[in-house]
């Protein structure tokens, strides 16, 4: 079982989500982050847009695979991610020990879904 | 005789606090649909309501109030009265006698602002602050100026007929809500539109927004009279009903059809309320705006809640579908209903003996709506000619805060 925590532009948000479905990948966690990569957060978000300070808005994605699905997943974030500019954000894929699903207290790849 | 004499101080105080009411009704529009988009366009709905605020405020004092009310027979008013040039303190009968005539102007002014204003929820979420710019300058002085030179105006053609738009509810509410209309369906429907409203980013902005444009209505609508009297009494009067009777009407609605009583409905439908007593609010009474309440808000649910999806077309936030649709029902209901026994100034209609009325309500709504569906049409084709309509589809996927304005509505971490 994996982790899959993925660092995504906000307007890149829906074609990622869009992507995942189709992947058939529907369980995922979603919040609201700020982030800078190399470039210290003065990357521009857009042709001259500079966000105020050094901190850009970003959305992490966190979704819980079986071991099958990780690469689906990784390939269908780039795909809606990638956009070839600086601030595109990153993928990270963790081990996960454990999984309980908390209504039916099932664990393992069976809580994962 | 000095002119001054004839001034009414109570009138006078009266339009000018109605003026100053109905201009809170921009910012308060800015809020209501504010309120109802996605976060990522929240400032550039209150920058579009914002700047039109001081646009449209200069085209008035320097040509536009010259257009809608000096005395034609033409198409629309005269020139004479560019840069209110003799348009002074003394009042000027044609349109009321007791009160100076740059009050009358003042209060004016607040109408022709807030009616562009309206067409802002038809484009939300799409439209290019450039063109937008160009947009409410030829509108307001195309369309907005004719039509109110047509029934308001001295001369206009349609208030020679007879007809009776007490505050505006054909030359604001049916007008702007047509255009909204026919911008929507210009400009074609937002990235991603699935022929369902995206939900609301701050239903209490909306809500607040809802508040005060009831509270401004009444200045919208009784301050018409131009005079403490009788008549804005009724008026105002008969907005509260109708707003109180629309809002439940679409609450109780909503509760039998989707099944729970909501926030956004009750203020849509309090607003759709506001919208169709407008224009009877002066010539009808409480129990005509009962049941005027119950049917703007009937028509304007199924507009929205049926019709617009099947049809599909995205009026974002239901410009048409609510304040157009109602101020049209309001047209025709001002013509069933108006009484003289209510306001002795006015006429009465088809179910006081006079279905003429009724004719005349129908050949006004129908030669605005014409009017302002042509008319908008050329108008978005000039615009999309000289600078552009719709924003590019990154800029609609970052949000136009962001891309047409440069600045975040909202911080994330301080």
């Amino acid at each position: 079982m994996k982790l899959v925590i993925a660092i995504i532009k906000p307007d890149r948000f829906e074609a990622v989500r869009d992507e995942l479905y189709k992947a058939q990948i529907n369980l995922m966690t979603v919040s609201e982050v700020m982030g800078h990569g190399r470039q210290m957060g003065v990357a521009e978000v857009y042709r001259g847009v500079k966000e105020m300070g050094n901190f850009l808005r970003k959305i992490r994605l966190e979704i819980a695979v079986n071991e099958n699905f990780v690469e689906p997943a990784v390939k269908a974030i780039i795909k809606g991610a990638k956009t070839g500019e600086t601030g595109d954000g990153k993928i990270f894929v963790l081990d996960l020990k454990e999984c309980y699903r908390i209504r039916t207290v099932e664990s393992g790849n069976l809580a994962i879904g | 005789m000095n002119d001054n004499l004839a001034i009414n101080s109570g009138d006078t105080a009266w339009v000018l606090m109605a003026a100053a009411l109905v201009f809170l009704m921009t910012p308060g529009l800015a809020f209501f649909y504010g309120g109802l988009v996605r976060r990522k366009n929240v400032l550039s709905i209150l920058m579009q309501c914002f700047i039109a605020l001081c646009v449209l405020s200069l085209q008035w004092v320097l040509f536009g109030y010259s257009l809608c009310f000096a005395p034609s027979d033409g198409f629309w008013g005269g020139f004479q009265w560019f840069c209110l040039n003799g348009v002074g303190s003394a009042p000027f009968s044609d349109y009321s006698s007791t009160i100076p005539h740059q009050a009358f102007v003042i209060f004016q002014m607040m109408f022709a602002i807030i009616t562009p204003a309206l067409i802002i929820g038809a484009f939300a979420e799409r439209m290019k602050f450039s063109g937008y710019l160009i947009f409410i300058l030829l509108w307001a002085t195309f369309i907005y100026d004719p039509i109110c030179h047509w029934i308001w105006g001295s001369g206009g053609w349609l208030r020679n007929m007879g007809m009776l738009d007490f505050a505006g509810g054909t030359v604001i509410h049916a007008n702007a809500g047509i255009a909204a209309l026919v911008t929507a369906l210009v400009l074609g429907k937002r990235k991603g539109y699935q022929n369902m409203p995206k939900p609301p980013h701050n239903l209490p902005f909306a809500v607040l927004g809802a508040g005060l444009l009831w509270f401004g209505w009444f200045g919208f609508n009784a301050g018409s009279a131009l005079g403490a009297n009788n008549v804005a009494v009724n008026a105002f009067l008969v907005t509260n009903t109708a707003a109180a009777t629309a809002g439940l009407t679409w609450m109780l609605l909503e509760w039998v059809f989707n099944g729970t009583p909501t926030m956004l409905g009750a203020i849509t439908g309090a607003v759709a309320g506001l919208a169709g007593i407008t224009q009877a609010s002066g010539f009808v009474g409480v129990v005509p705006s009962i049941i005027i309440g119950i049917l703007v808000s009937l028509f304007c649910f199924i507009a929205v809640a049926v019709i617009k999806p099947k049809l599909g077309y995205d009026d974002s936030l239901d410009a048409f579908g609510v304040h157009g649709i109602s101020g049209i029902l309001g047209a025709i209901a001002t013509g069933f209903f108006a009484s003289k026994a209510i306001n002795p100034g006015g006429a009465d209609g088809f179910f006081f003996g006079n279905p003429h009325q009724l004719a005349v309500q129908l050949i006004g709504i129908g030669a605005t709506a014409v009017y302002a569906l042509v008319g908008t049409f050329l108008i978005m084709k000039i615009v999309d000619a000289l600078v552009g309509l719709r924003v590019e589809e990154k800029e609609e996927a970052i949000g136009l805060d962001l891309s047409q304005h440069h600045e975040g509505a909202y911080t994330v971490l301080e």
